[in-house]
C-alpha cells in the first residue's frame, strides 16, 4: 500500500497551485505603456495628476486599458505601440508646455498584461536582466579618498578661524595626505589649542609631534567619523544620480550601492550611452545670490525682463509659485561651501524649515552678507546645464553667523524635505569613476531570450522523449515531476523578483538536466528491487526510500557549489547562482515528493498489483522476451 | 527497454592502475597547456573594452584592424563572432589611462573609427554597410583583479565545503578522493580551454564550478553504494565491493549524464555564441566527470585503504542489546 497522508497530498496540490498562480503572469506577455514620473524633487506625483492624464487621453481620443500609480510614477496601459506613441506625445505636450524646462519625464515602457487581480497579489512576471531586455549598465567607483580630502580641506579652514577666534597663534595649518598639521612655537600654545580643538571638533584625533624646533599637532579624522563621511558621500552621490537619471526618462532605473564604495546604475532600454554618461558625470551647483528688490517690485521693469530684457547685472527667474524675480548676477556663495542640508522645524514657530550647514569660509561670507543686507531678499538657485532655478528666495531677518542657516516660511513639511534633498543632491559629494560599462542592444536582448528559451525547450523535449520511452509510465511521472520543477522554479523566480539573465536561463536548463538525476535514481532503484523479486508495492516504497539518502547527499554537494558562487559571484555569475540554488531546492521537492504523490495516486490504492509500468526489467539468468517490452515484472 | 544487462560485476578495479595513469597523463597535459599557453581570459578578467558590432554585409576585418591601429588603439583584436557579419572587437586597457574616466569612453572612440572605415572603403563596402552597435562592455582594471580573486575564493569555498560535508556524511577517505578526482576534472577543463585558446569568461567560470559540484555528486552516488554494500554484504574484498557499487550504478550514471548532456548539447546548438563556451565547459566537464568520479575516485579510495571496518565499527561499539537509534532496554 502506498498512500500519502492527506496533509502531504494537500501540500503537493497547494504547492503546485501556488506555482501555477505565480507562473501565470509570465504567459500574458507585455503591453505598451507610457510612464510619467516627476523630474524635479519639488514636484510630487499626486492623485490629481492621474485624473488629469485620464482627461487628457479622453480629449485626444486615445483609449487606455488602465492607469496605475505608485509613489514615483503613473503608468498608462495602452492597446498598441501606435496608441502608445500618440499618448506619449499628448501627455508630453500637456504636462511639459516648455520642453526646455520639463517638470515630468514621459517615457515609453512595457507593462505586464496580466489581469489586475494577479498583479494585486504580487504575482508579477520574472524580472529580466539587462542582457535580456537591452540597456546600459554602469559600475561607478566613488573616490572615498577624494571625499575625505575635501572634508579635511574644509576642516582646515574651520580650524584656522577657530584658532583666530580663540586668539591662539599658530605657525600655519597644512594638509599632508590624510591629516592636518598645525605648527606652534610654544608648547603651552599647543596645549591651549589642543583643548580648544578637542571641545569643538570631536571628530578629530589629535596627536602631538615635534619637528626640530617646531611643535606640531597632527589631526586626523577618527575612524567612526571617517566612516560617517564615507557613508554620507555615497548616499549623496546616489541621491544625485537618482535626480539626474530621472531626467533621462528611463522607465525603471536601478541605482544601488554595491560594496562599501561602489554604485551600480542600470538603465533598461537606454541605448545612447554617450548621453547617459554625460548626465551621470555632470555637476549641478548651488548658488546664493542677492535679489534685486528695487527692480523686482517695479512692474514695468518686470514686464521687460519677462520678455528677455532684464536690467544690466541681473537675471530674470521665475520662482516656484510663479512669481517673477530679478536676481543679481554676482554670486555670494556656491554649493561647495554647503556641507549638509536637512529638513526640520523652526525652533520657535514650529514651521517646516530646511537647515543648512556651511563650512567655516562659507559661514564667514554668509555672516558678512546677511549683516549688510537685513530686510532684503536672497535667492538660493540650483544651476544645472547652465540653467538656473530659484529654489527659494527668503527675506533676511537678522545677521546669521556660525554657518547654520535656516530657510523657513511658506513651506510644507514635504516641500522642506524636497528642498533639503535638492540642495544636498545638487552636487556630488565625491568624484566618481566609471569602472565597468555594459551596453546591450534591444535586438540582442530579444535574441538572447529566444536562444535561451529554445535551448531549454529542446533539451527538455529530448529528456522527456527518452524518459518516457525508457521508463514508460514511471518515465511520464518523472517528466511531469520535472515540469513541476520548472513550474515551481519559474514561480519562485517571479515571486522573489530575482533578476533573470542569460546565464540564469542557462542555469534553468542545467538544473533541469541535473534534476532528472533524482528520478533516474528512483526509477533504477525500483527496477532493481523488482529484479530481486520484491512485490510492486514494496518495490515502490523501497525504491523511493533508498534513493532518498543518495538524492540528498548529491544535491547538498551541488548546493555547496551553488552557494559558493552566490557568495563570491557578481554580475553574470550571481544570476547563474541564484537560479541554480533555487533550482536545486525545487528539484528535491518535485522529484521526490511530487513524483511520489503521482505514483501513489496511480498505484497506491490497488491491492492487487500485477506489475509496474517502468519498462522492461531484465533479470540475470532469465532470457528476456522481446515481445513483452511494455511490461511488467513480477 | 533495458540497456544495461550486466550479469556479473565488471572488474573495474583490476584496471585501476591503468585508469590512474591515463588520468595522470591527461592531468599533466592539461597543466602543461595551462603553463605554456595560459588561459585566454575575457575582458571581464583582464579589463578593457569589448564591442560587438553588426554589419549589413561582411566587412573586411583587416581594414578595421588597421584603421583602429592607425587611430591609436594599442593591440586591438578584431574577429568574427557567430556570423561573418558580426564583429567582435577587443581593446585592452592602456597603462597610463588607469583610473581615468576617459578610458570608459574608448567604446565611443572605437565606434567613431569604425564609421570612418565604412566611409573610406567605398570600393569594397557600400556606404549602407554602416556598423550598428550591439553590445559594449568596459571593465576597469580593479574590477578584473577582484573577479579573479573572488573566483579563486569561490573555488576554495567549494572545495572546503564539499570535503567537510563528505567527511561528515561518509569518511575522510571518500572526501579526499572525491575532491582530488574532481579537481582533476577542473584542471582538465581549464587545460582544454588553454589548448584551444577558447575565451574564459565569467559564465565559463560558473560552469566549471557547477560541474565541480555536479561531478562530486556523481562520486557521492557511487560511494553511497559502496557504503551500502560494505554494510550489507560480507566476505567481499574492497575491490569487489567497489566493482559491485560501480556496476550497479552504471546504468544510472550513463542515463543521468546522457540527460544532462542533452541539455548541454541543446545549449551548444541553440544557445548561440553567448552560451557557446558555457555549454562547451559543461560538455567537457560532464564527459570527464563520468570518467573521473567513477574510475579515478574509486581507485583512490582503494589506495587510501578504505575497508569494511570503517563502516561497521560504530555498531560494534554499541553495548549488547542496543538498537540502531541507541535505545537500550
Amino acid at each position: 500500500m502506498n498512500r500519502y497522508p492527506l496533509w502531504k497530498n494537500v501540500l503537493v496540490v497547494v504547492a503546485l497551485a501556488l506555482g501555477l498562480l505565480y507562473t501565470l503572469p509570465n504567459f500574458f506577455g507585455e503591453v505598451p505603456a507610457v510612464q510619467v514620473s516627476s523630474v524635479k524633487a519639488t514636484i510630487k506625483i499626486e492623485p490629481k495628476l492621474i485624473s488629469r492624464i485620464e482627461d487628457l487621453l479622453k480629449e485626444a481620443g486615445i483609449s487606455q486599458n488602465g492607469l496605475f500609480a505608485d509613489q514615483n510614477s503613473i503608468r498608462v496601459r495602452l492597446a498598441d505601440t501606435d496608441a502608445q506613441l500618440k499618448a506619449k506625445d499628448a501627455i508630453e505636450r500637456a504636462l511639459n508646455p516648455d520642453p526646455t524646462n520639463a517638470s515630468y519625464s514621459v517615457a515609453l515602457n512595457l507593462l505586464s498584461a496580466s489581469p489586475a487581480w494577479l498583479t494585486g497579489m504580487h504575482a508579477l512576471p520574472m524580472y529580466l536582466g539587462l542582457d535580456l531586455r537591452g540597456g546600459v549598465h554602469f559600475l561607478l567607483q566613488v573616490d572615498m579618498k577624494g571625499a575625505l580630502t575635501k572634508r579635511l580641506d574644509s576642516t582646515g579652514a574651520d580650524l584656522r578661524s577657530l584658532l583666530r577666534d580663540k586668539n591662539i597663534r599658530h605657525g600655519g595649518i597644512t594638509r599632508e595626505g590624510q591629516s592636518l598639521v598645525i605648527k606652534f612655537r610654544e608648547a603651552d600654545l599647543r596645549e591651549k589649542a589642543k583643548t580648544a580643538l578637542a571641545d569643538s571638533q570631536p571628530d578629530l584625533l589629535l596627536v602631538e609631534a615635534a619637528d626640530g624646533a617646531d611643535m606640531k599637532l597632527v589631526a586626523t579624522l577618527k575612524l567612526p567619523a571617517e566612516k560617517r563621511i564615507q557613508e554620507f558621500a555615497i548616499k549623496q552621490n546616489i541621491t544625485t544620480l537618482h535626480n539626474r537619471i530621472n531626467e533621462l526618462g528611463v522607465a525603471e532605473p536601478v541605482i544601488q550601492q554595491q560594496g562599501a564604495d561602489r554604485i551600480v546604475v542600470q538603465l533598461p532600454g537606454v541605448q545612447d550611452t554617450a548621453k547617459a554618461k554625460d548626465i551621470l558625470g555632470r555637476t549641478a551647483t548651488l548658488e546664493v545670490r542677492m535679489v534685486d528688490d528695487e527692480n523686482s517690485s517695479n512692474p514695468a521693469v518686470m514686464e521687460q525682463a519677462a520678455k528677455g530684457q532684464p536690467p544690466v547685472g541681473t537675471e530674470y527667474y521665475v520662482e516656484r509659485g510663479g512669481h517673477g524675480l530679478l536676481v543679481k548676477k554676482q554670486v555670494v556663495l556656491t554649493g561647495e561651501r554647503l556641507t549638509d542640508a536637512q529638513a526640520g522645524f523652526d525652533g520657535q514657530t514650529q514651521e517646516a524649515a530646511v537647515h543648512l550647514m556651511l563650512d567655516s569660509a562659507g559661514a564667514r561670507i554668509f555672516k558678512d552678507v546677511t549683516r549688510d543686507n537685513v530686510g532684503k531678499r536672497m535667492a538660493i538657485l540650483l544651476i544645472e546645464k547652465g540653467k538656473g532655478e530659484v529654489v527659494t528666495a527668503p527675506v533676511i531677518r537678522t545677521e546669521i553667523g556660525g554657518g547654520r542657516v535656516q530657510i523657513s516660511g511658506r513651506m510644507s513639511t514635504t516641500e522642506a524635505s524636497d528642498v533639503a534633498l535638492l540642495l544636498r543632491a545638487g552636487s556630488l559629494a565625491a568624484p566618481m569613476d566609471i569602472i565597468e560599462e555594459r551596453t546591450i542592444g534591444p535586438s540582442l536582448g530579444a535574441d538572447n531570450i529566444s536562444k535561451g528559451f529554445h535551448s531549454t525547450s529542446w533539451g527538455f523535449m529530448a529528456i522527456a522523449v527518452f524518459m518516457m520511452s525508457y521508463y514508460l509510465l514511471f518515465g511520464l511521472v518523472s517528466v511531469l515531476a520535472l515540469s513541476a520543477n520548472l513550474l515551481l522554479l519559474v514561480a519562485l523566480l517571479s515571486l522573489l523578483q530575482a533578476t533573470l539573465t542569460l546565464p540564469g536561463i542557462a542555469a534553468i536548463a542545467l538544473t533541469l538536466g541535473m534534476a532528472i538525476d533524482a528520478n533516474v535514481l528512483i526509477n533504477e532503484r525500483v527496477r532493481e528491487e523488482l529484479r530481486f523479486g520484491s512485490s510492486p508495492q514494496a518495490a515502490i516504497t523501497a525504491g523511493y526510500e533508498r534513493a532518498w539518502a543518495t538524492i540528498l547527499d548529491s544535491n547538498v554537494t551541488t548546493l555547496i557549489a551553488g552557494v559558493a558562487l552566490l557568495i563570491f559571484g557578481s554580475g553574470p555569475v550571481r544570476g547563474f547562482a541564484v537560479v541554480h540554488c533555487l533550482g536545486i531546492l525545487t528539484s528535491i521537492f518535485s522529484s521526490v515528493v511530487v513524483s511520489r504523490a503521482m505514483v501513489n495516486v496511480i498505484y497506491g490504492r490497488r491491492r492487487k498489483l500485477d506489475g509496474l509500468s517502468i519498462g522492461q526489467v531484465w533479470k540475470p539468468g532469465v532470457v528476456a522476451d522481446p515481445a513483452s517490452s511494455t511490461a511488467a515484472a513480477k | 527497454m533495458e540497456f544495461f544487462r550486466i550479469r556479473k560485476d565488471i572488474p573495474f578495479m583490476r584496471h585501476a592502475l591503468v585508469f590512474n595513469i591515463i588520468s595522470l597523463l591527461t592531468f599533466l597535459a592539461a597543466v602543461f597547456f595551462l603553463a605554456t599557453r595560459g588561459l585566454h581570459f575575457s575582458v571581464e578578467f583582464t579589463g578593457g573594452t569589448l564591442l560587438e558590432v553588426a554589419y549589413a554585409q561582411a566587412p573586411d576585418l583587416d581594414s578595421i584592424r588597421k584603421k583602429l591601429e592607425a587611430d591609436g588603439f594599442a593591440d586591438p583584436q578584431v574577429q568574427n563572432f557567430g556570423s561573418s557579419r558580426d564583429v567582435l572587437i577587443r581593446v585592452p586597457l592602456t597603462k597610463n589611462e588607469g583610473k581615468d574616466t576617459e578610458s570608459a569612453k574608448v567604446g565611443e572612440r572605437v565606434m567613431a573609427s569604425l564609421q570612418k572605415v565604412g566611409a573610406s572603403d567605398t570600393a569594397t563596402a557600400t556606404t549602407s554597410n554602416a556598423p550598428t552597435l550591439k553590445r559594449v562592455e568596459f571593465v576597469g582594471p580593479q574590477v578584473g583583479k577582484e573577479l579573479a580573486e573572488d573566483g579563486s575564493l569561490a573555488l576554495l569555498l567549494v572545495i572546503i565545503g564539499i570535503v567537510l560535508y563528505l567527511a561528515f556524511r561518509f569518511e575522510w577517505r571518500f572526501a579526499v578522493s572525491a575532491i582530488i578526482a574532481n579537481l582533476h576534472d577542473v584542471i582538465i577543463i581549464l587545460g582544454v580551454f588553454a589548448l584551444f585558446q577558447w575565451e574564459f569568461s565569467l559564465p565559463v567560470l560558473a560552469a566549471v564550478l557547477a560541474v565541480l559540484g555536479y561531478s562530486v555528486n556523481e562520486s557521492v552516488i557511487v560511494f553511497d553504494r559502496v557504503r551500502e554494500t560494505f554494510k550489507k554484504k560480507r566476505g567481499l574484498s574492497t575491490s569487489q565491493v567497489l566493482d559491485h557499487a560501480i556496476t550497479s550504478t552504471i546504468s544510472r550514471t550513463i542515463i543521468t549524464h546522457g540527460c544532462t548532456q542533452a541539455m548541454a548539447t541543446s545549449m551548444l546548438v541553440f544557445g548561440g555564441a553567448a552560451l557557446h563556451y558555457f555549454a562547451m565547459a559543461l560538455t567537457i566537464g560532464i564527459l570527464f566527470g563520468i570518467y573521473s568520479s567513477v574510475l579515478v575516485a574509486s581507485p583512490l579510495v582503494m589506495w587510501l585503504g578504505v575497508s569494511r571496518e570503517q563502516f561497521i565499527k560504530k555498531q560494534a561499539d554499541k553495548p549488547e542489546g542496543m538498537t540502531d537509534d541507541g535505545a537500550c532496554v
